[in-house]
């Protein structure tokens, strides 16, 4: 399999065994009484990289980030930045900002007192200190907003003060809080690139916490999927979305096609999989699997084909029934229920107008895709 | 002001839908709805305030009641007018030129001053304790600060005597202690009217204080910690000035009555202690001066106004920042 790489090509430290790591978390547990918030994690996080941790709510990615901020300490392990351990060292004497979900902007305070208030805190002279500030609203492009006061702000307008109040120390490492959590989609899009460019510019560490995996596929070098306390997978975008390491990060990024079923070693990583009921999956990409073995078989939506015929040359072709059909302008979904039952997303994009082979409700239908188009997931 | 309420409010109407009679009974019911309270501070408070006022411009006499009658229709339309010319300021000038009255003013005052303070150090504390508390215990603190006012406000201040009299509970703890070995005197001194001021209007204090505690955002104080603040710094930058509304409600909550108290001067002061709330219930009961006392209660209310508007002033800016 071809190697899934970052989105900047020329930035991947992970892949280097001599890249010294920035944030590392060893062991981390943090317990809330009986509760288990993060259980015995480690990550590593390397220096200017854009790093998201994904998960739905209650998977303790938030303590995490809480974690690194200063406000909550391990129940056990340790993180260290750049080095350094910080346990004992309290949230104002971290070089870490953070940018919090609700903004937190002081309400009494202008904007521009808001973004100097950490100036202040670190006795920075008055003039440097206005020249920072007026540095940042620039970067914000909030010059004419600095005499208001938050509620006098749109709610874009306050994620922008808040950004720059949390970057203006410029510290080691920003924590992002659900950054784009409170604004509307078409913001949130727009914001999502700012953020990257804001991130390049700064040449700073960032960090993160999101529920929205679009989010995170969008803007971050890499991906750590967190469900119950525990790292499900660290990697690139790419290599979350194509070679999924569990059915769990299968499931949870995008959307996918599950079929479960035994082993029949091949050659080669290759093999064929009896999902039953007579289907027989051949792949490629069957990686370590061991011949008997009880896997399942994950491919996307886009990656499978949707015809009225039998396609001539397909090594794997499945006869169904057009069950649903979407339409949503840039492409058709199709659910296609098989034969024994089960369902099979599959997504073309509408390329052409008008498609030489329509299929509509009820028709017999064959889904098909290459060998090399899914993964096989052991775990 | 009132033409931009009612435009603002009435814009949204217009959007849904409803006939212009109905719009018009609406706003017919919201007047009604203000008019009852006006129609009350009008016959229970300003009523009795211009007889009040039209009794300190009259002169005291043995009669019943014990003033020369003055402004009454006793003597017709004609008789009424005539009366503009008896007026006369006496009463006033008469509370200038006695020492008596103006100490009095200036030492409740005082008095009122050093105890909304005292009261404000003790409530904030409180305060604060309640509204860092766990939600769920919340309304349980918050019902035991108003739990004293299940009791008669006077058998509160008279139970203060019982503690702090020579031989009572607090001197009896302290000599069998060893702390002392003489009772200390506090009753019928200043200390004991600030303990029963403090003790008395402490809930007063706490009450606007915790509202406005309670709805501070936690992630401000996190916020600058995170920005390098210390604790103790964050809570005078942030949690302090967030909460002036609420310290100004309850500082006005307490030193406007204050000023004018007169229970608890007059149960745990004793006679050497000077209050104006004192000083008037002597003019009117002992000295049946009907006429000077109710200069003197005019007086109280002209000095009272300016905190009045202070608190009003500060209401509706808190309710600005609210918006």
């Amino acid at each position: 399999m071809k190697s899934l790489g970052s989105i900047r090509r020329d930035f991947a430290p992970w892949n280097d065994p001599n890249a010294k790591p920035y944030i590392q978390f060893e062991n981390v547990t943090k317990r809330f009484g009986d509760f288990t918030a993060v259980n015995n994690l480690s990550l590593t996080i390397f220096e200017r990289e854009f790093f998201a941790l994904l998960g739905a709510s209650g998977c303790g990615k938030s303590t995490l980030l809480r974690m690194l901020a200063g406000f909550e300490e391990p129940s056990a392990g340790r993180i260290l930045l750049d080095g350094q351990d910080l346990r004992g060292i309290p949230p104002y004497r971290r070089p870490v900002n953070m940018m919090f979900q609700s903004y937190a902007l002081f309400p009494h305070m202008t904007v521009e007192n808001n973004i100097a208030f950490g100036l202040k805190q670190d006795g920075m002279a008055k003039s440097d200190i206005e020249k920072r500030v007026a540095e940042m609203l620039k970067l914000v492009k909030l010059e004419q907003f600095a005499k208001r006061k938050p509620h006098q702000l749109s709610g874009g307008q306050r994620q922008r003060v808040a950004l720059a109040r949390s970057v203006a120390k410029r510290p080691k490492v920003l924590l992002l809080d659900e950054p784009l959590g409170a604004l509307d989609k078409k913001l949130r899009e727009e914001t999502q690139f700012e953020l990257m460019d804001l991130q390049q510019e700064l040449g700073l560490t960032f960090v993160v916490v999101t529920h929205d995996q679009e989010e995170a596929m969008t803007m971050a070098d890499r991906i750590a999927i967190m469900d119950k306390g525990e790292v499900m997978q660290v990697a690139t975008p790419a290599e979350v979305y194509e070679a999924p390491g569990s059915r769990f990060v299968a499931g949870f990024v995008g959307n996918v096609n599950m079929f479960e079923g035994k082993v029949a070693r091949g050659e080669a990583g290759a093999a064929s999989i009896d999902a039953g009921n007579g289907i027989t999956i051949r792949t490629e990409n069957a990686g370590d699997a061991a011949a008997g073995a009880t896997v399942a078989f994950a491919i996307r939506p886009e990656k499978i084909k949707v015809s009225s015929k039998k396609p001539a040359d397909a090594v794997n072709a499945i006869e169904g029934e057009v069950y649903d059909i979407a339409y949503l302008g840039d492409m058709t979904v199709y659910h296609i229920k098989l034969d024994d039952g089960h369902v099979v997303r599959a997504s073309a994009m509408n390329a052409a107008r008008i498609t030489e082979d329509p299929l509509t409700w009820n028709d017999r239908a064959w889904v098909s895709f290459r060998p090399d188009a899914g993964v096989v997931l052991t775990r | 002001m009132s033409n931009a309420v009612t435009a603002v409010s009435a814009s949204p109407a217009a959007n849904d839908g409803k006939s212009v009679p109905a719009r018009l009974g609406e706003a017919f019911v919201g007047r009604l709805v203000i008019i009852i309270p006006y129609l009350w501070l009008l016959f229970f408070f300003l009523v009795p305030f211009i007889i009040v006022f039209k009794i300190s411009l009259s002169q005291t006499a043995i009669a019943m009641p014990p003033y020369t009658p003055v402004l009454d229709f006793r003597d017709g339309i004609s008789g009424f007018f005539a009366g503009f010319g008896e007026l006369n300021f006496d009463n006033y000038a008469w509370l200038t030129q006695d020492a008596l009255y103006v100490n009095a003013y200036v030492s409740s005052v005082i008095i009122a001053a050093i105890s909304t303070l005292l009261t404000l150090l003790v409530g904030y504390p409180i305060a604060y304790g309640m509204a860092r508390a766990p939600a769920a215990i919340r309304p349980t603190l918050l019902m035991l600060v108003i739990l004293p006012f299940w009791t008669s406000f006077l058998i509160r201040v008279y139970a203060w005597i019982g503690i702090l009299k020579p031989e009572g509970l607090l001197n009896q703890l302290l000599l069998s202690t060893g702390i002392i070995s003489q009772p200390l005197i506090i009753l019928n001194t200043y200390t004991a009217i600030f303990i029963g001021i403090v003790y008395s209007y402490l809930p007063f204090m706490v009450l606007p204080l915790y509202s406005a505690l309670e709805k501070m955002d936690h992630s401000l104080i996190e916020a600058a910690k995170d920005l390098g603040c210390p604790p103790t710094s964050a809570f005078w930058k942030i949690t302090f000035p967030l909460s002036l509304p609420g310290v100004i409600a309850g500082c006005l909550l307490v030193f406007i009555p204050a000023v004018g108290e007169f229970v608890i001067p007059d149960l745990l002061g004793g006679s050497q202690t000077l209050m104006i709330g004192k000083t008037l219930w002597n003019e009117f009961f002992a000295n049946r001066d009907w006429p000077v006392s109710s200069a003197v209660a005019v007086i109280l209310l002209l000095l009272l106004i300016v905190p009045i508007m202070l608190f009003q002033r500060a209401q509706a800016r808190a309710q600005e920042q609210d918006r």
